[in-house]
């Protein structure tokens, strides 16, 4: 019974083909618990507004204090504003997503093909997210300087044009493996020592996971709001 | 598939993980040693340092995660097993 919750299933996907395209049903099964959850809560949490905020609210408001803190840390004072919400939907989503994944004992749900798991450990998810990042600091840089961005690919000198271009490639790609690879990496390690030993061992290393995955939340994020406010300055 | 190129790939992915494993390993041990440096010299600084330490840990730990994805596909999605 402990081998049928341990094992894992790296690249067996729930096919589901919507209007000539196939998504991975899995990910879009979970991604819309995430949306759900943070929903409900954001909603729950802002429909009685009070002065003197307590239960959700305090809670939520502590959530906005951090988020908004990280865009401020790395965008800078004056132009943070218009980026809190991107950049705290990227850390809620991947946080909520990474913990749930991580939680929530998903194989006791049978599918077809496929198992549930965090939807972050499906490259898609992550390239999306990072494609998103990429065209966000792209629209920064021209709202705020228009052609004039361009003049970043030749700073300190013409001879860094390559490199610099070669920048904007390897800034995605770098987002999504990282994100996809770590979250990837703690499902396999900890299946790996459930197949070894099914009892008590596992647990250290699933706390080791859960914090990781938060880390990795808030550095998607930061690196999100560090590339938005590098096209700023 | 073919027992010569599911052979080198395992090679391959171990040696994957082992190699990339290396600099970070060098890399992060500085940064800790730097940290607890920085520590006892200014102990009233710790959460600031503490941030700082975990999320520059989290870059170098990208470095090998780049290994392990390269390592994957070799395992999970070999291009050449035609």
């Amino acid at each position: 019974m402990f081998f049928s919750l341990a094992a894992v299933e790296v690249g067996a996907h729930l096919y589901w083909e919507i209007g000539g395209l196939v998504v991975h049903g899995q990910v879009m099964l979970i991604t819309w618990l995430v949306l759900a959850i943070i929903l409900t809560l954001a909603i729950l949490g802002t429909s009685k507004l009070e002065q003197v905020p307590k239960g959700l609210q305090n809670f939520l408001e502590a959530v906005y204090e951090y988020v908004s803190g990280i865009a401020k840390d790395q965008i800078g004072e004056y132009h943070y504003r218009p980026w809190v919400p991107f950049v705290g939907t990227l850390f809620l989503f991947i946080f909520v997503a990474n913990w749930l994944g991580a939680l929530v004992p998903w194989k006791l749900i049978k599918l077809e093909e496929g198992e549930l798991a965090a939807p972050t450990n499906d490259i898609n998810t992550t390239v999306a997210l990072s494609l998103l990042t990429s065209i966000s600091y792209f629209y920064a840089g021209f709202k705020e300087k228009g052609l004039g961005f361009f003049a970043r690919y030749i700073s300190p000198t013409p001879i860094f044009l390559p490199i610099n271009i070669l920048e904007d490639f390897s800034k995605p790609l770098s987002l999504s493996f990282r994100l996809f690879g770590n979250i990837l990496a703690d499902e396999i390690v900890v299946s790996v020592l459930c197949l070894l030993v099914p009892l008590f061992i596992p647990l250290p290393v699933m706390v080791l996971g859960l914090f990781a995955s938060s880390v990795q939340a808030l550095v998607f994020s930061t690196l999100a709001a560090a590339y938005i406010g590098e096209s700023i300055e | 598939m073919n027992p010569i190129i599911s052979a080198a790939s395992v090679i391959a992915a171990g040696l994957a993980i082992g190699l990339s494993a290396i600099g970070p390993g060098i890399g992060q041990g500085t940064a800790a040693a730097q940290a607890v440096e920085g520590l006892a010299r200014q102990p009233e600084a710790e959460g600031k340092i503490r941030g700082t330490l975990l999320l520059s840990l989290a870059f170098m730990e990208s470095l090998t995660i780049y290994g392990l994805v390269v390592a994957l596909c070799l395992l999970f999605a070999n291009p050449f097993a035609g």
